[in-house]
């Protein structure tokens, strides 16, 4: 693959080099605030990511994606509630319960298409939510707050800001480049091809469900992954970080920067945010403003951002 | 007598109250160019999506090469060797041509389930590709986005991609639809081609091209097989003539 010099690679090397630096600005202006708002980000750019995968790539329409936010971050909240601190444990068993998770969903929910799966993927995130507050051990609705972060043997403390807030760029980084090598790989090629034309692919001998099947489970996982980092930065799970408003959002986040675009997501989600920090303190409606802003890209900017930079550099 | 490669037995489809396919039974040898022939609703289409696994059938038997595929899902078809051209063209369209024929020649290429290799540059699915594309006339455009081909381009494309399943029976339905003159003679000259290499059964209403390409014809009326032969044959026959080519007056000027 040629790297081609465009407005729309200019802008992602910036962002990602941006990204890198922030620390050394952070530590330079003494402004810890940027640090942590953008820890956040990048927490929720590696979610962004993963649903692109699904609905950008494979078509799948995901209304639950939220799920496996809570559910990575209750395999974290919960064993080390139960004094399992090691992320060495804790990690793994975050990422496995996101992957069983999404193989059961998706291995019911993938008999459905369209409205549909979006419904039955919102229900089954709903259900997650409902469980999560019914686990009165583990705080119920009130949620359940994490006096350790995760340990790594000394390999790394989560504790240290800057520590912690690379960790999680070294996950979306790596998030971004999986879901690269995967896109253009065979399967890749495969689950785009079902997008496309699934009756087709059936006819030169796919089992499209089965891709898709497989696509939703790593996409699910690597939301897991996130969820496990979130629960670390905010030292607390609870249930509302389940809600179907959370899945709404990183939707929201994947449209804004481009479906289907590699880095999209990680664009998206950084407007998302930072337009939500700098509205929410003028006023608490900032949804208002937001609401018109998706309107126009939709309507205006079907690749979202990374469609209408890709514009700019043809012509 | 050689055994038949596709052997259809006592056929029957139906929808609500109409019988689609009605006791139809149907055999294609091996090599052969089998057409398909019949006014529209005579169950053309009907018959073949049975073929291919997009409807199963109510009663009755689909044998392919030996085996029974009746309830075989379409990938698994696929798989055996029987490939497929849409009636209405049936591609990818974010895709190039070569894209498109790639895909086809992986389906047949062990599993996909390989996540890590960029799949664009694995030499033997491209040149696949491209031998497949060379072979329809498209050697030039595999790069083009399939949006940005022609409607005969579509078409021939269509064709690719059943070949680089390295099928043993195409299933071409309606190959020469909405094609002009030169474009569809260009398609009975690639059709000529072809059937010397796999057997084909062939849908189509353009009964110029039928009579051209056919070593024997089916007709089929409501659902049922009213004749079955030799393209001669079939012309001289009273029951066709009345039921089917009459309505269109002549034979070859139906275009």
């Amino acid at each position: 693959m040629k790297l081609q010099i465009n407005v729309r690679n200019v802008v992602v090397a910036l962002v990602a080099l941006g990204l890198l630096l922030l620390p050394l600005y952070s530590a330079a202006t003494g402004n810890i605030f940027i640090l942590t708002l953008f820890t956040r980000i990048v927490i929720f750019a590696l979610a962004a990511a993963s649903l692109n995968l699904i609905m950008g790539y494979g078509g799948m329409m995901s209304f639950g994606h939220a799920a496996y936010l809570g559910i990575g971050g209750y395999a974290v909240g919960i064993l080390a509630f139960e004094g399992i601190g090691s992320g060495f444990i804790q990690w793994p068993v975050a990422l496995a319960a996101s992957a069983l998770y999404a193989l059961v969903i998706g291995a019911l929910s993938l008999r459905t298409r369209g409205v549909y799966f979006i419904m039955i993927t919102l229900a089954f995130a709903q259900m997650a939510y409902y469980v999560a507050s019914g686990l009165s051990r583990y705080g119920g609705d009130d949620g359940l707050t994490i006096y350790r972060r995760s340990t790594f043997g000394g390999l790394i403390d989560l504790s240290n800001r800057v520590q912690f807030y690379y960790l999680c760029l070294f996950c979306l980084f790596g998030g971004v480049y999986l879901i690269w090598r995967i896109v253009n790989s065979r399967f890749g090629m495969v689950v785009q091809g079902i997008r496309s034309n699934e009756q087709r692919m059936q006819a030169i001998g796919y089992h499209a469900n089965r891709y898709r099947l497989v696509c939703f489970v790593i996409s699910g996982t690597i939301c897991g992954l996130a969820g496990a980092l979130l629960a670390n930065n905010t030292d607390f799970v609870s249930p509302a970080g389940m809600y179907w408003t959370r899945s709404g959002e990183l939707m929201v986040m994947v449209v804004f920067g481009g479906m289907g675009s590699l880095f999209g997501p990680v664009i998206g989600t950084i407007l998302f945010l930072l337009l939500e920090e700098l509205l929410s303190q003028f006023t608490e409606y900032w949804a208002l403003v937001m609401g018109p802003l998706l309107l126009l890209i939709v309507l205006f900017a079907r690749g979202g951002i990374m469609g209408l930079l890709g514009r700019v550099g043809r012509g | 007598m050689v055994d038949p490669l596709l052997r259809v037995e006592k056929l029957v489809r139906r929808f609500g109250g109409v019988l689609a396919t009605d006791n139809l039974s149907l055999d294609v040898l091996p090599g052969e160019l089998h057409a398909i022939i019949g006014p529209n609703g005579a169950g053309k289409t009907t018959l073949i999506s049975q073929l291919t696994g997009q409807l199963t059938p109510n009663s009755g038997a689909i044998h392919f090469a030996g085996r029974d595929i009746t309830r075989l899902p379409s990938y698994r078809r696929s798989r055996l060797g029987l490939a497929r051209s849409f009636q209405i063209t049936s591609l990818l369209p974010d895709f190039t041509a070569a894209d498109n024929v790639a895909l086809a020649a992986q389906a047949h290429d062990g599993h996909s389930f390989r996540f890590w290799g960029a799949a664009r540059r694995e030499k033997h699915l491209r040149e696949a590709a491209q031998a497949a594309l060379n072979r329809v006339g498209l050697a030039r455009r595999g790069d083009v986005p399939v949006s940005e081909l022609s409607h005969g381009e579509q078409r021939e494309l269509e064709l690719a991609v059943a070949l680089a399943t390295r099928p043993q029976m195409l299933l071409l339905d309606e190959p020469m639809a909405g094609l002009g003159a030169t474009e569809s003679a260009r398609m009975v000259a690639l059709l000529k081609e072809l059937r010397q290499e796999v057997t084909i059964v062939l849908v189509e209403h353009d009964m110029e091209a039928v009579f051209a390409l056919a070593d024997r014809i089916t007709v089929l009326v409501y659902g049922r097989v009213i004749a079955s032969g030799a393209p001669d044959a079939i012309k001289s026959n009273e029951e066709v003539r009345r039921a089917y080519l009459g309505e269109q007056h002549a034979v070859t000027s139906h275009g």
